[in-house]
């Protein structure tokens, strides 16, 4: 942890399960203002259900979850919705509206849900989409663009309602190869900007580039929680090893 | 063989553009037109208002709209005119005439239709687009005008046209409640008529049936081509 | 309401409800031939015989059944075709259902994945061999919810018999009530008759579509 003050995020005890089975079992762990935490385990570990339920997605059974201080678990819909608007979140599947315009699919949330001024926001829209070097999609459709120019919209489009944390799920698990890297790279520049994100990946080289720190899960339960660097560096556990090893690129496999 | 029935098909035919015959099947279609129109202008908005309850999370109304749905879909729609027939003036205490009845029938019939139109294109949309609706803060109805609607009413209006369609072919029903319809002033030509040409009832009940179709087909064609677009389309 | 009625007619109405569920029957099967038929024969875009199949649907699809039955009942006899009421109304609604079942099939056929059909394709398979072993079994499957709606809609449309007096249970009720004047008994007898057709088929047509909704039918 390098802030000292009040955590963004904190994550408490938290137990999620479907009927009997459970997903997640006593995950704890807290995300200072500015920090990348990369969550990694094997498939089923529960990552992605841990992610949608900082979005209020999911509901947890036990535990709890704190935004700057305040609890935000087991509230109403209402207060979600609230919350959503600061919390950025990003699927798999990108996720555009098909029937609107790139520009329309941006604008939507800050204008129908925050309510902002519409110049402003296209203001806020143009620069984002120069950033990303799609200005020249403003007035197409989600079926003309790429799946990584879809998902680099997904993402300008959550960046577009100026939250303080951003939450990507295996943003790149549906792409083609060869456009995994544009996306990373958008990623790499927001934490370069001392985004607060939390991320669920399957990228090795991009988690260990990306991460200020790990949670490694396995069956719903934190088995290491490392900087990026000793995670990936000087694994403690057996599992994290293992994990990683399986990982690794086939060439290295000896 | 051959000659005789060139004749006759020759005055059968006449019938139709005798005196005002032509103009008078026409008025007759222009009431079933009318009461289609009114029906579905009534039952549209019903429709569409049962169908957006009917995804609420409240099992009671949804049970309730979905016994309103299947009585509609259970009872064959000529016993439902005949029920309203019998059944709405007497318990009304008034007079109603046959017009009305098929109105109120029809707008029932069609709301019930249109809701389960719009529920199942409602829930057609995918839930991860929900969610993202949902991750961008919108509030339950945003969720429906900005993400259900705009996605599902592609699909609507094919099947809003198409059930258009079969309101009108059912117009043909209300000669049966002693509405005055295109068949009933068939009917009476061909009475009329019964001396001269006997044979009249091929080319009336012919010359229905092209009328029907004229106003029916280019409505099922335009609903085929928007189905087609709106599947394209709908391909993000 | 005076139940005494409805006892006294009861027989009436077993007889009107075995017409119904005869005609029903019949037109069902007779659709469903015809449906089939014409659906091949366009899937395969077997020329003229494709376009004529396309121009009978539109035709029938788009016009009233109480007129196509006063066309057959009323109209042929005067260029010399007499046909009995009950042979008009198998005719006129079972050209009619085969329009509807003939979409209903079609409807199955092209839902198949393309990926499937270029599978077969690869593994060398005939153009007969693939009908017989991919087309058919996985579009069959796939039209049965639309088949088990249009089966639906035939058994109310069977209710429009009345109007060339066919004696089933729609015409049967018409003639009770025209003797009897109590309304009320016979239209509840009616929706009764219908219901007990209609609410098992309507059940079964649901439980269909969930299934291929899921996928576990077909596939």
């Amino acid at each position: 942890m390098t802030d000292a003050s009040t955590p963004l995020l904190r994550v408490t005890d938290v137990c999620k399960s479907y009927g009997e089975h459970e997903v997640l079992k006593n995950v704890s762990f807290s995300v200072a203002k500015g920090e990348v935490l990369v969550l990694l385990g094997p498939s089923g570990s529960g990552k992605s259900t841990l992610i949608r339920c900082l979005n209020g997605l999911e509901d947890i059974q036990s535990g709890s979850i704190e935004f700057e201080g305040n609890t935000i678990s087991g509230r109403k819909e209402k207060d979600w919705r609230e919350l959503r608007t600061r919390i950025g979140m990003v699927f798999q599947s990108y996720d555009l509206f098909p029937n609107l315009t790139v520009a329309q699919n941006i604008c939507l949330g800050p204008l129908k849900v925050q309510k902002r001024d519409r110049h402003e926001v296209e203001q806020q829209m143009n620069s984002l989409l120069d950033e990303v070097q799609l200005s020249e999609y403003r007035n197409s459709y989600p079926r003309e663009l790429s799946g990584g120019q879809k998902q680099r919209i997904a993402i300008v489009r959550a960046l577009a309602m100026n939250p303080d944390v951003m939450l990507f799920d295996e943003v790149t698990a549906s792409l083609d190869p060869e456009m995994v890297r544009e996306v990373l790279e958008l990623m790499l520049g927001l934490a370069r900007q001392k985004m607060t994100m939390i991320v669920v990946t399957h990228e090795m080289e991009f988690a260990r580039r990306v991460a200020d720190n790990v949670l490694f899960l396995e069956n719903g339960v934190v088995v290491e929680q490392q900087t990026g660097e000793e995670f990936f560096d000087c694994p403690s556990t057996e599992r994290a090893q293992a994990f990683l090893h399986s990982m690794s690129p086939i060439d290295s496999v000896d | 063989m051959a000659p005789l029935l060139v004749e006759s098909a020759a005055s059968g035919a006449q019938v139709l553009f005798l005196g005002d015959n032509f103009s008078r099947l026409l008025g007759g279609l222009g009431t079933s037109l009318a009461i289609s129109g009114l029906a579905l202008l009534i039952g549209l908005p019903l429709g569409i208002l049962l169908g957006s309850l009917r995804i609420v999370d409240n099992w009671v109304l949804r049970g309730i709209l979905r016994v309103y749905l299947e009585f509609f879909r259970i009872v064959p729609t000529l016993v439902v005119l005949f029920l309203f027939y019998y059944i709405l003036p007497r318990e009304m205490g008034i007079q109603i005439d046959g017009k009305t009845i098929a109105v109120i029938a029809f707008a029932l019939w069609v709301a019930a239709e249109i809701s389960d139109v719009v529920r199942s294109g409602l829930i057609s949309v995918p839930d991860h687009q929900i969610e993202t609706g949902k991750a961008l803060g919108m509030s339950g109805f945003q969720l429906l005008w900005y993400v259900r609607l705009p996605q599902s009413i592609n699909l609507m209006i094919p099947a809003v046209l198409n059930l258009a369609t079969r309101v009108v072919k059912t117009t043909s029903l209300l000669l049966l409640i002693s509405v005055i319809d295109v068949v009933t002033v068939g009917q009476q030509i061909m009475e009329t008529n019964r001396m001269a040409h006997p044979d009249a009832a091929f080319w009336v009940y012919g010359f229905i049936f092209l009328l029907y179709f004229i106003v029916c087909w280019p409505l099922s064609m335009i609903a085929k081509a928007l189905e087609k677009r709106a599947k394209e389309r709908n391909r993000d | 309401m005076d139940f005494s009625y409805i006892q006294q007619s009861l027989p009436l109405f077993v007889r009107a409800f075995g017409v119904t569920l005869r005609l029903s029957a019949l037109v069902i099967i007779a659709s469903t031939i015809i449906g089939l038929v014409a659906a091949v024969i366009q899937h395969f875009r077997t020329p003229v015989l494709s376009q004529f199949f396309a121009a009978y649907e539109e035709l029938f699809r788009n016009t009233p059944l109480l007129i196509q039955l006063f066309f057959l009942y009323y109209g042929l006899p005067s260029i010399g075709v007499k046909l009995s009421a009950e042979t008009c109304a198998v005719i006129g609604a079972s050209l009619l259902g085969g329009a509807y079942m003939a979409g209903g099939f079609l409807g199955g056929f092209s839902g198949i994945p393309t990926s499937q059909l270029e599978s077969a394709r690869a593994l060398g398979l005939s153009q007969l061999q693939m009908v017989r072993y991919v087309t058919l079994p996985q579009g069959l499957a796939r039209s049965v919810p639309a088949l088990a709606a249009n089966a639906i809609f035939l058994v109310k449309e069977t209710s429009i018999f009345t109007v060339i007096a066919v004696p089933e249970l729609t015409n049967t009720a018409r003639d009770l009530i025209g003797m009897y004047y109590r309304s009320d008994e016979y239209l509840l007898t009616l929706v009764i008759g219908y219901a007990i057709i209609l609410i098992p088929l309507s059940i079964i047509l649901t439980l269909l579509e969930r299934r291929v909704r899921r996928g576990t039918f077909a596939r």
